[in-house]
């Protein structure tokens, strides 16, 4: 299933946040969105996942999820979202208990998502317990537990130190690399953009606009964390970003 | 060169733990100091009673069976008047919080209703559902159900919104939504309202056996207090407070089983 940005375009009111965005979301691929800060990264993926309408344009669906696919658009989000209240795998429980899914094969599915996201050990544990990696990968777990045909994740791992986000990241290529899904990704980490991206868009301030679309050829599971040419592509991004922050601030001034 | 001393400990407090035994020791005080008072003579017995003559009022009223003669329909009454009010409040407040709706239209009348002193109105419920228990339902009832309906729609206004978001995304229904997701975030709102609303309930059931009941603990007060017998008097006073502490450690059982998931 793809999925095709048609000139979309969204306004809170008077401020013009998207402006004419087009842009293809091909199955199996993990697309990374970057841009500077507020220029509506977090409203776009909500437009596409249909939290929110469009002020105009639309979002096109082509083909149909995979039949075994029981929540077609699903986000991972910056702040987990977990139910307090409920264990790691009632958490996880939660989004399929309104399906029509026997217990066994729920439990099934649980299990298998636990064991992909190592927290097997982690079943009865409540979010209190867990520190913020785990619980980002719980929710990972959640979002993998419906299988979805295009996962929508804002900046997920934006709220872990460096270290545990290596750690995410290395999760992530190796999930992918077992069974690759689709993903728009959502970051302010460049470093992160080109370590999962296989084509990245580079949004301009607000209202944004799509700067520039690269592609990194390079396969996931090879990308190194100190990589030439990963670093370049990083420079050459920062630059582009950079730009757009000074114009940004130029038209402070200006005003 | 320079003198070497610890840093000073700024941290702590603002952390409150839960404390055995303190509670009671402020009673125990209060208790010993009034008997103490009330013995010396500093305290004449016609501005307090003796603590240890209101118990034994206390022990009187236990083997003459009487205690449970004015407790039973007591606690009938609020047990019945409180399930009423707090299940339509919490029911009228989900319904606030969810609807915009209901809430622009029920807001500004439960507001106007919360400030009327309720047994204010106990005649006229007498005069709606007559003398007997009806009456008396309806009056704790109706002051249980104000308070209740305030808390829970701030609890639900309170609830985490990217929660619900993430019940969305994931395609839950909206009943789902409500009783997965909102009412148990709502829960701590609501039972610390419940507090409230019982012990306004305990007020109410007072005011209401002042009218009308031949037993009930309001009565036994009300007797008591025109006859200025003030060991019976102080000797229901107690019941009361005994109650109200009670039911505020039944609430804070339930806070424990359904809240352990707090920090
Ligand atoms: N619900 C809303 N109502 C009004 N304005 C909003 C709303 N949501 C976002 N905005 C505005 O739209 C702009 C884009 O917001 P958005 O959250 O999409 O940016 P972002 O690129 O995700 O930023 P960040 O990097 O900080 O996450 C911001 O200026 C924000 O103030
Ligand atoms: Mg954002």
């Amino acid at each position: 299933m793809d999925l095709f940005l048609e000139n979309i375009s969204h306004s809170y009111g008077e401020t013009e946040v998207l402006q004419d965005i087009s842009l293809s979301i091909p199955s199996g691929k993990i697309l990374c969105i970057v841009g500077p800060s507020g220029c509506g990264k977090s409203t776009l993926l909500r437009l596409i996942g249909g939290l929110e309408r469009p002020t105009s344009g639309q979002v096109i669906q082509l083909g149909s999820p995979p039949k075994d696919t029981i929540n077609p658009l699903t986000y991972v989000f910056q702040d987990f979202a977990l139910l307090p209240w409920r264990s790691v795998e009632k958490n996880i429980s939660l989004v399929l208990e309104d399906h029509d899914i026997d217990r066994a094969s729920r439990a099934e599915i649980i299990t298998g998502v636990l064991a992909r996201t190592k927290l097997t050990d982690f079943r009865k544990a409540l979010p209190r317990q867990l520190s913020g990696g785990m619980k980002q990968r719980v929710a990972l777990a959640r979002a993998l537990a419906v299988n979805p045909a295009v996962m929508l994740m804002d900046e997920p791992l934006s709220a872990l130190d460096s270290q545990t986000r290596e750690l995410l990241m290395d999760d992530l290529v190796s999930l992918w690399t077992r069974q690759p899904f689709t993903a728009v990704y959502v970051t302010h980490n460049l470093n992160e953009a080109v370590r999962l991206g296989h084509s990245i868009v580079v949004l301009s301030r607000r209202p944004g606009c799509i700067r520039e679309i690269i592609t990194i050829d390079k396969p996931l599971e090879e990308r190194e964390v100190w990589d030439g040419e990963l670093d370049q592509k990083q420079k050459y991004l920062w630059n582009l970003m950079r730009e757009e922050a000074m114009a940004a601030d130029q038209e402070l001034l200006n005003v | 060169m320079s003198e070497r001393m610890p840093v000073k400990f700024r941290g702590g407090g603002f952390a409150p733990t839960s404390k055995r035994g303190i509670g009671i020791l402020v009673f125990v005080a209060l208790i010993g100091f009034l008997e103490y008072g009330t013995r010396v003579g500093f305290i004449s017995n016609l501005t307090m009673p003796r603590p240890s003559d209101v118990f034994s009022t206390f022990i009187d009223l236990w083997s003459s069976g009487l205690l449970w003669q004015h407790l039973a329909p007591s606690l009938m009454r609020l047990l019945v008047g409180a399930s009423l009010g707090i299940s339509a409040g919490i029911g009228i407040g989900v319904l606030v919080g969810l609807f915009s709706f209901i809430r622009a239209g029920l807001v500004p009348l439960v507001s106007a209703l919360f400030p009327i002193p309720k047994i204010a109105l106990l005649p006229l419920f007498v005069i709606w559902f007559g003398i007997d228990e009806t009456s008396k339902y309806a009056l704790i009832a109706f002051g249980t159900f104000t308070p209740t309906v305030v808390s829970t729609y701030g609890a639900v206004d309170n609830v985490d919104r990217s929660l619900i978001r993430m019940g969305q995304s994931f395609n839950l229904s909206w009943l789902s939504i409500v009783t997965k997701i909102v009412l148990p975030g709502a829960m701590p709102g609501i039972l610390s309202g419940l507090r409230i609303s019982l012990a306004i309930g305990i007020i109410l059931l007072v005011a209401a056996e002042m009218l009308g009941a031949e037993y009930g603990i309001g009565a036994y007060i009300l007797e008591a207090g025109s006859l200025y017998d003030l060991e019976r008097l102080f000797t229901g006073v107690a019941i009361l407070s005994v109650m109200g502490v009670t039911i505020s450690a039944v609430v804070g059982l339930i806070e424990k089983r359904l809240l352990n998931w707090r920090v």
